[in-house]
């Protein structure tokens, strides 16, 4: 493309140039750091998705070169494209921040904040952005709402109450999958996910709803309750797979995955593939392959994302030294007792995905059992 | 008496028929029109100034001359009869007393348009219109003014009717163009607009039933000759569907000259205000629209007389003033509750909310609760500040005007009425007995004399 057909735009007084077509956002981000809207429904890999969660508003003081005047609204940066000379305020706008806090109130509202017990944590949109965008408090008093439970089968599991209405998993199994046999049912604010009739999803590529899924309402069920992702360490792996590219990454703990996803971005996406097409990877990778030895691993992988997460990674972390030897002038420590040994709650045979919800001390507690 | 234009031969027996209609003088229209050229009518009916009856009000002439035309790909007129809006029920009346006219203005426009298929989307409520107007456009087959080469003038065009499932949203014009594809009713995001890409992905115009059926009007009496009707940029007629508090509730054809209080009181129209009690408040345009009180109804703020037209409904902007809107008069009297007005129009709202964007999805749900809460005498002051900054972050926030539309009514409640909800507010237990009643709302207001 030649240098004059570029759009100049400025966002929160940086200007760039970027190629017609693109969205304010996508423009944004190639600008990165606080003048990236945050998004949790766009998803730049689903086509159609984007414009609904309203927390990537934008204030577009300067429509373009030829009309300047100002838009009447806010608008939705991922679905609007941008114009030459536009101008777009941000976090410079008041009242973009101020839209955006009742935004991110509104989709906390009736959100459960559990994230104590809920997989998604340390690596979630939400707790993004309610940390980064949010106020402390809520003003509602009024009890949250709450669904009939369903069942999507042996891989996935679905935690209605936590979603946020993104349609990302809706968008991602019309466009990866052969059919879909999920969507939303009932409108408002109690309109769900679900499939109709009870029913278990099991397309090939159905698993990729997870990687999608901003919160925690799809969560992998092969991976439900085993760890907290931030212990876990993300590795990049790939296999030779018919179905897929192979590509994924390993969450380890020593020599155990406990889970393969697809490799993301910064912005939480599926990174492509050296091909240019997004790596979504197959469910067989993803809930099957949960040994070392069935992958070629290439080495850590660096998460660049401000979560939790990030702390996980190897890279430019100095290895702590031994002090106590040191300290104790060349004493080796003496173990008082092993703790795995005594402990009730250390029993590998319990299975702690099959419990449903969270495990208790009933659960361990094998002499009230019998 | 007022000028009729549309319900002029709405009581003639069996003007529901065909044979009636048509020595009545009907299908005249099409006749005219189809021997002029598409871009004629287009402009004829720019001249008349004809404004959209559905609620915005944008003139129809404008939104005919957006439409897009690629070579080779057709083009859809889309008739809006989706009213679900509290308050409206004129475009039921109409499509049950008089459906011809709906159809004699549909071929007009599907002519000037260059639609050869033409949908009429009709809310699934109104189950047994849709058998009057298949039946209408049945007959209207027979006579040749529908089908194939209408009147050897080459022009091919078939009218569909479609029922709806009984979503308020689906008026929306882009919701129902989803809902028309047969997929679920969400809103899309603009631009693209329908002009450009509606109806499986062609250019679509979507006009409301009463727009349409005045275009008939429109082309057999001349775009300027319409344009004398009514006063300034508000010409023609509108149909009011009037009703609450009043000792005649109906539809009513205005020349959107007369004054509110003329049209309320006037033996001709609402008749007064019944069982002999005092005007409260009216919301004069549908339920979305702001609600006014008996004082900011019949003057403005500048303490000029209303009247019944776009300008001078909306005149004072929110701040004093409300909307014209698709017409949906509802007066309510001196013993009527705001708050639980209120309370049952965010319950509406909250019912139909799409879900798809988080404002109108959690916001509405939000704000029906605490309006229970004052309601049933358990509300706090603070309340009254959450709702209004609740209305205000939803106002504008959303996909489509639905988030508006919730928005206003409680915003123009707590604008109008704030001693009402504060009167519920410390006193909860007499507010489950009693009613505020009329208290000030009725009083002079003061006009600011300037030097």
């Amino acid at each position: 493309m030649s240098e004059q057909q570029l759009f100049k735009v400025t966002i929160d007084n940086i200007t760039i140039e970027v190629a017609p077509g693109t969205s304010i956002l996508q423009a944004a981000r190639s600008i990165g750091g606080d003048v990236a809207p945050p998004a949790m429904c766009f998803y730049s890999k689903l086509q159609g998705s984007g414009g609904k969660c309203r927390t990537c508003l934008v204030e577009v003081s300067k429509g373009s070169e030829k009309d300047p005047r100002p838009m009447p609204k806010l608008v939705a940066s991922c679905r609007t494209t941008v114009m030459d000379g536009m101008e777009v305020k941000n976090i410079t706008s008041p009242k973009v921040v101020d839209a955006r806090a009742g935004v991110v109130e509104f989709l906390l509202l009736n959100h459960p904040l559990d994230c104590p017990i809920c997989d998604q944590a340390g690596e979630c949109h939400l707790q993004d952005l309610g940390y980064e965008h949010g106020k402390a408090g809520t003003r509602y008093e009024f009890q949250r709402r709450t669904f009939k439970k369903h069942d999507l089968g042996p891989y996935i599991q679905l935690h209605m109450t936590r979603c946020i209405l993104c349609y990302r998993c809706v968008f991602t199994a019309d466009q990866l999958t052969n059919s879909r046999e999920h969507g939303v049912l009932s409108r408002g604010d109690h309109s769900e996910i679900a499939t109709y009739i009870e029913k278990s999803l099991d397309n090939d590529f159905i698993g990729n709803v997870i990687d999608v899924c901003p919160v925690g309402a799809l969560t992998d069920k092969t991976f439900r309750f085993k760890n907290r992702v931030w212990f876990t360490k993300p590795v990049d792996a790939h296999r030779d797979c018919p179905t897929c590219s192979g590509k994924a990454q390993l969450w380890m703990r020593g020599d155990e995955v406990f889970r393969v996803t697809a490799r993301k971005d910064e912005w939480g996406e599926v990174k492509d593939t050296a091909d240019g097409k997004p790596g979504w990877i197959c469910n067989e990778c993803r809930f099957e392959k949960k040994a070392a030895n069935d992958w070629v691993i290439e080495g850590p992988s660096v998460i660049n994302r401000h979560s939790v997460i990030a702390q996980g990674h190897y890279l430019g972390l100095k290895k702590p030294e031994e002090t106590i030897v040191k300290v104790m002038s060349g004493q080796q420590p003496r173990f008082f007792m092993d703790i795995h040994d005594v402990s009730g709650v250390n029993k590998p045979n319990i299975e702690l995905s099959l419990i449903n919800g969270p495990a208790t001390s009933d659960v361990f507690n094998e002499t009230k059992k019998d | 008496m007022g000028v009729k234009l549309l319900l002029e031969k709405a009581h003639v027996p069996g003007i529901r028929g065909y044979d009636v209609y048509r020595s009545e003088g009907g299908y005249r229209s099409v006749e005219k029109a189809l021997k002029m050229a598409p871009a004629d009518i287009v402009e004829e009916v720019k001249k008349s100034g004809l404004r959209g009856r559905g609620g915005a009000g944008f003139p129809a002439g404008m939104k005919w001359s957006f439409i897009a035309k690629p070579e080779g790909v057709p083009r859809h007129l889309v008739c809006n009869a989706d009213e679900s809006e509290p308050g409206t029920f004129k475009d039921r009346y109409l499509m049950e007393n008089i459906p011809h006219l709906l159809i004699e203005g549909l071929i007009v426009a599907s002519f000037a348009l260059g639609s050869n298929a033409t949908y009429i989307y009709i809310r699934g409520e109104y189950a047994w219109i849709v058998d009057i107007l298949e039946q209408a456009i049945n007959e209207a087959k027979q006579n040749g003014w529908l089908g194939k080469n209408i009147l050897d003038t080459g022009f091919d065009c078939e009218i569909y009717v479609q029922r709806g499932a009984g979503a308020y949203i689906c008026g929306e014009e882009t919701a129902l163009i989803e809902s028309l594809e047969g997929k679920r009713g969400n809103p899309r995001i603009k631009p693209p607009f329908p002009a450009v890409k509606g109806v499986w992905d062609r250019p679509t115009v979507v006009n409301n039933v009463e727009t349409l059926a005045a275009v008939v009007p429109v082309i057999n009496m001349g775009g300027e000759e319409y344009a004398k009707i009514g006063v300034g940029r508000s010409t023609g007629t509108k149909l009011i569907s009037a009703c609450g508090n009043i000792n005649k509730p109906g539809v009513y054809e205005i020349d959107m000259t007369i004054s509110v209080e003329e049209f309320i009181y006037s033996e001709e129209f609402c008749g007064g205000i019944a069982n002999g009690k005092r005007i409260k408040a009216c919301i004069p345009g549908g339920s979305s629209v702001p609600i006014l009180p008996a004082n900011l109804l019949f003057k403005t703020a500048k303490g000029e007389t209303r009247y019944m037209n776009y300008e001078s409904l909306s005149d004072g902007g929110f701040a004093t003033g409300s909307m014209m809107g698709s017409g949906g008069f509802i007066v309510l009297d001196e013993d009527q509750c705001i708050v639980k007005h209120t309370y049952t129009l965010a319950r509406f709202y909250r019912h139909e909310s799409c879900g798809q964007c988080s404002p109108c999805r959690e916001g509405t749900g939000w704000m029906e609760k605490i309006l229970k809460s004052i309601e049933t005498g358990k509300g706090k002051m603070s309340d009254i500040d959450l709702l209004w900054d609740i209305q205000r972050k939803i106002e504008g926030n959303t996909i489509c005007p639905l988030g508006d539309a919730a928005a206003w009514p409680v915003a123009a409640a707590i604008r109008h009425f704030r001693d009402e909800f504060e009167w519920h507010v410390n006193n909860p237990i007499e507010c489950l007995n009693r009613n505020f009643g009329l208290a000030h709302y009725a009083d002079e207001i003061h006009v600011p004399v300037t030097a």
